[in-house]
């Protein structure tokens, strides 16, 4: 169902005051959380920045009831409450927040555990692409070619697939969005929230202070990561993979937008400006995303492909 | 265990460990309109209220009225620009701020 703006109640959904930089991506996202699903919802959140946007106790700026946990273990944490939700009759939506360090990296323990009980939690990750609470280090998720503070040059390695990776988990529901495209995440949010069982969303999340643009581009910096073909917005859904409709135009390699025009506003990138040789590296990681979108679009449903082989193996 | 039991429990608990629960509010940090180097000035002429502002906007500092014109909460607003940047038909501009702790 398309979302309509004007439907939507005249309600303060986010909470203002909060401590996060102008222009964050993340109290962005959450404000979608709260538009999507309403006020039947926890979170669990381990390091990062939403840690910190909450502010100075007693008062909280994140507009939710919330778990505040390390980082090995959210998901953990999170199918423990939801668990504990059910044996009260409740159906309260638990949902672990967390950046892409606590996702790709120190949480993946834990989130790969629930995933493969299909523990019934929503899982999202706020992609910011690098551990920016504590400064800006690189994380698995920080794209090739990236300044942070710990790759002066621009980092070597290519970003870690985590969708791919939690589709390989054969979860029910995974699903990829950003703040570009708001009404596709709360589209996605309240689809995912209906299904029982493991739900993925990975949320990617332009932020002005680690890529070092000018904060009022967050928005439009997420639909050129889709316009580019660098971030694909797809859905898994009981083995089938479906391109969303934000994305389907840019499918085609002539109509996607020059990648330059996404890297030249982004500090963080400054060296891939001087040196074009390096832009094919992340032109490689656009190739790279299509190229497996493809793949699970044309065996639709990987889990029987994977029977098929093990039986031709017998 | 008995209810008593269970709360004196709860009652040695209490006098042993503060948990400090947080509840949502606004200004957790504070006026954040404090912040803002540039406000967002919304031209009534030229909105066509189509409300990307207001979707768009990270800190629910865009408001709506009964009917729909939209305005800008001046205590919290912390200038990012992104409303301004959103809008379709330019409705929005940046205008410096004066001087510091005017609003
Ligand atoms: C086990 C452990 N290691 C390191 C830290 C320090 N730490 C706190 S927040 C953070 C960065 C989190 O980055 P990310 O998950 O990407 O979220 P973001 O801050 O970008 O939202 C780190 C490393 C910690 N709290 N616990
Ligand atoms: S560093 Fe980025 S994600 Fe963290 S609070 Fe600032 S803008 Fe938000
Ligand atoms: S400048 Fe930023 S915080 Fe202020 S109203 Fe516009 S979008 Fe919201
Ligand atoms: S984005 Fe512009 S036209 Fe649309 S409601 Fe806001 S000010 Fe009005």
């Amino acid at each position: 169902m398309p979302v309509r703006l004007a439907d939507f109640p005249r309600v303060r959904y986010g909470m203002p005051g909060n401590a996060a930089c102008p222009g964050c991506p993340e109290t962005m996202g959450l404000r979608y959380v709260k538009m999507a699903l309403g006020d039947d919802v926890v979170l669990v959140i381990p390091a990062g920045c939403s840690s910190v946007i909450q502010g100075y106790t007693p008062k909280s700026g994140i507009n939710f009831p919330i778990l505040n946990i390390v980082f090995a273990s959210a998901a953990s944490a999170a199918s423990g409450m939801q668990a504990a939700f059910e044996s009260q009759g409740k159906d309260t939506t638990v949902i672990v927040w967390a950046g892409d360090g606590g996702t790709g990296d120190i949480g993946f323990q834990a989130m790969s555990g629930a995933a493969e009980r299909n523990d019934n939690i929503m899982y999202i990750c706020a992609d910011n692409e690098a551990y920016m609470n504590t400064g800006i280090q690189r994380s698995s998720l920080t794209p090739y070619g990236a300044w942070t503070t710990t790759t002066w040059t621009g980092k070597k390695e290519h970003k870690k697939n985590i969708p791919m990776i939690m589709i390989a988990h054969e979860v029910p529901y995974v699903a990829t969005a950003t703040v570009g495209y708001p009404q596709d995440f709360i589209d996605k949010l309240r689809k995912a929230a209906k299904i029982k069982g493991f739900k993925y969303i990975h949320l990617l999340a332009p932020d002005p202070v680690g890529w070092k643009f000018d904060p009022s581009l967050t928005a439009k910096l997420g639909q050129l990561a889709v316009q580019t073909g660098l971030f694909p917005l797809y859905e898994y859904e009981n083995g089938k993979l479906t391109v969303s409709v934000f994305s389907r135009l840019y499918r085609k390699p002539e109509k996607r937008v020059p990648i330059i025009e996404y890297i030249k506003v982004q500090g963080r990138y400054a060296q891939l400006m001087k040196d074009p040789e390096k832009i094919k590296g992340l032109e490689e990681e656009i190739e790279r995303q299509w190229k497996w979108i493809d793949i699970l679009e044309k065996s639709s449903n990987p889990s029987s492909v994977a029977q098929q082989i093990i039986k031709e193996n017998k | 265990m008995t209810q008593e039991n269970s709360t004196l429990i709860i009652k040695d608990a209490e006098t042993y460990f503060v948990v400090p629960i947080s509840r949502p509010d606004f200004g957790s940090s504070g006026k954040t309109g404090s912040w803002r180097t540039e406000r967002p000035v919304v031209n009534e002429e030229k909105c066509t209220k189509c409300l990307y502002c207001w979707l768009y906007c990270p800190e629910d500092t865009i408001l709506r009225r009964e009917d729909d014109m939209v305005y800008v909460d001046y205590d919290y607003c912390k200038g990012c620009g992104i409303c301004a940047a959103v809008c379709p038909v330019n409705a929005i501009e940046m205008v410096p701020e004066v001087k510091r702790g005017e609003n």
